[in-house]
């Protein structure tokens, strides 16, 4: 059989779990729970570097490092096409170079929902400079077509709500989204639990990327442990097709040879 | 002379270059990236360019995010 890998912008990847790096309670345990889960691709986030406050303070680079994991700079906290640029360049940068980006465009705080009028235009600066984008986009099948045609290297509707643990709230959307991709489409945010994740990669998924599910559960690195086997379980299944559902029971045993 | 660093007000010497303001900030050879009234500065230019009064400076590095 012929190895199964997630190519993203021409490079292949074994994990089909990308995770984010946030809400951890040290980097410690950030370091632990990306371990358990597998991830080859590792989200951070761009911000001022603390000024004057403990020189010596870990890095969060230092924990995972650029060597060992695919670093995917995200755009969090950008609600302008200028500010996600402006963004994706010191990110570039700050990683020597590194063109691999996740674009989001937020529209307001309390729904972190996209904004997709301002994605579409950082899309397409950040194409133009050069960038692989990895977009971030609610589940609207035109926009996310639109994203393609303008050069994304995957598309990522949400689950749900970033944060907001409510699962794949949009199946449907999400079908359609990938029936019509011609690149990698990624679940990104609103996974809760594991069976997200499962339900997720059997509907054809490519990869799943989440942060919080991990981060926000009682042991974070068991939930990390216990996502990276539900991505796998999920991906062998679609793979393996499921049985067709059917109205009424069909015996598992065969009724030949029943004794009177 | 005054710059704009992170958003706060600092001062500096005058004619100083940005490379001696990353070492005055201890943040020599750590994975950050710089930028100049919104312009980047590559790592290999901070010897060669000098601040000038009213630079608004930003200083970035990665943290834990999604």
């Amino acid at each position: 059989m012929k190895q199964d890998v997630l190519t993203i912008a021409g490079k292949d990847y074994h994990s089909r779990l990308l995770v984010g790096t946030g809400k951890y309670k040290d980097l410690e345990e950030t370091g632990l729970a990306i371990e358990a889960s597998g991830a080859e691709i590792v989200t951070v986030a761009v911000r001022r570097t603390n000024i004057g406050q403990n020189a010596d303070e870990p890095n969060l680079l230092d924990v995972i490092s650029p060597d060992k994991y695919t670093i995917l700079p995200n755009t969090a906290g950008c609600y302008t096409a200028d500010d996600a640029v402006r963004t994706c360049r010191l990110a570039r940068e700050l990683l020597d170079g590194h063109n691999l980006v996740k674009l989001e465009v937020l529209g307001d705080q309390k729904t972190l929902y996209p904004d997709m009028e301002e994605t579409l235009k950082a899309m397409d600066t950040l194409v133009r400079d050069g960038f692989d984008v990895m977009v971030y986009c609610n589940d609207d099948p035109i926009a996310a077509k639109k994203l393609e045609d303008m050069g994304a290297c995957a598309i990522m509707p949400l689950g749900s709500l970033i944060g907001s643990g409510l699962g794949i709230l949009n199946p449907h959307n999400i079908r359609i989204i990938m029936e019509s991709a011609n690149i990698p489409v990624l679940v990104d945010a609103g996974v809760g639990t594991a069976s997200d994740a499962a339900i997720a990669m059997e509907m054809g998924c490519e990869a799943v990327l989440m942060n919080t599910a991990i981060a926000a559960a009682k042991d974070p690195i068991l939930m990390a442990s216990a996502m990276k086997k539900a991505i796998e379980a999920g991906r062998e299944a679609y793979l393996a097709g499921r049985m067709p559902r059917k109205k009424y029971a069909s015996a598992s045993s065969p009724l030949d040879g029943l004794i009177d | 002379m005054q710059i704009q660093l992170n958003g706060e007000t600092k001062t500096v010497e005058a004619g100083s270059s940005l490379l001696q303001l990353i070492e005055q900030l201890e943040l020599t050879g750590k994975r950050i990236a710089v930028e100049i009234n919104e312009d980047i500065i590559p790592r290999s230019e901070h010897a060669d360019t000098r601040l000038q009064e009213g630079d608004r400076i930003e200083i970035v590095h990665a943290i834990g995010g999604g």
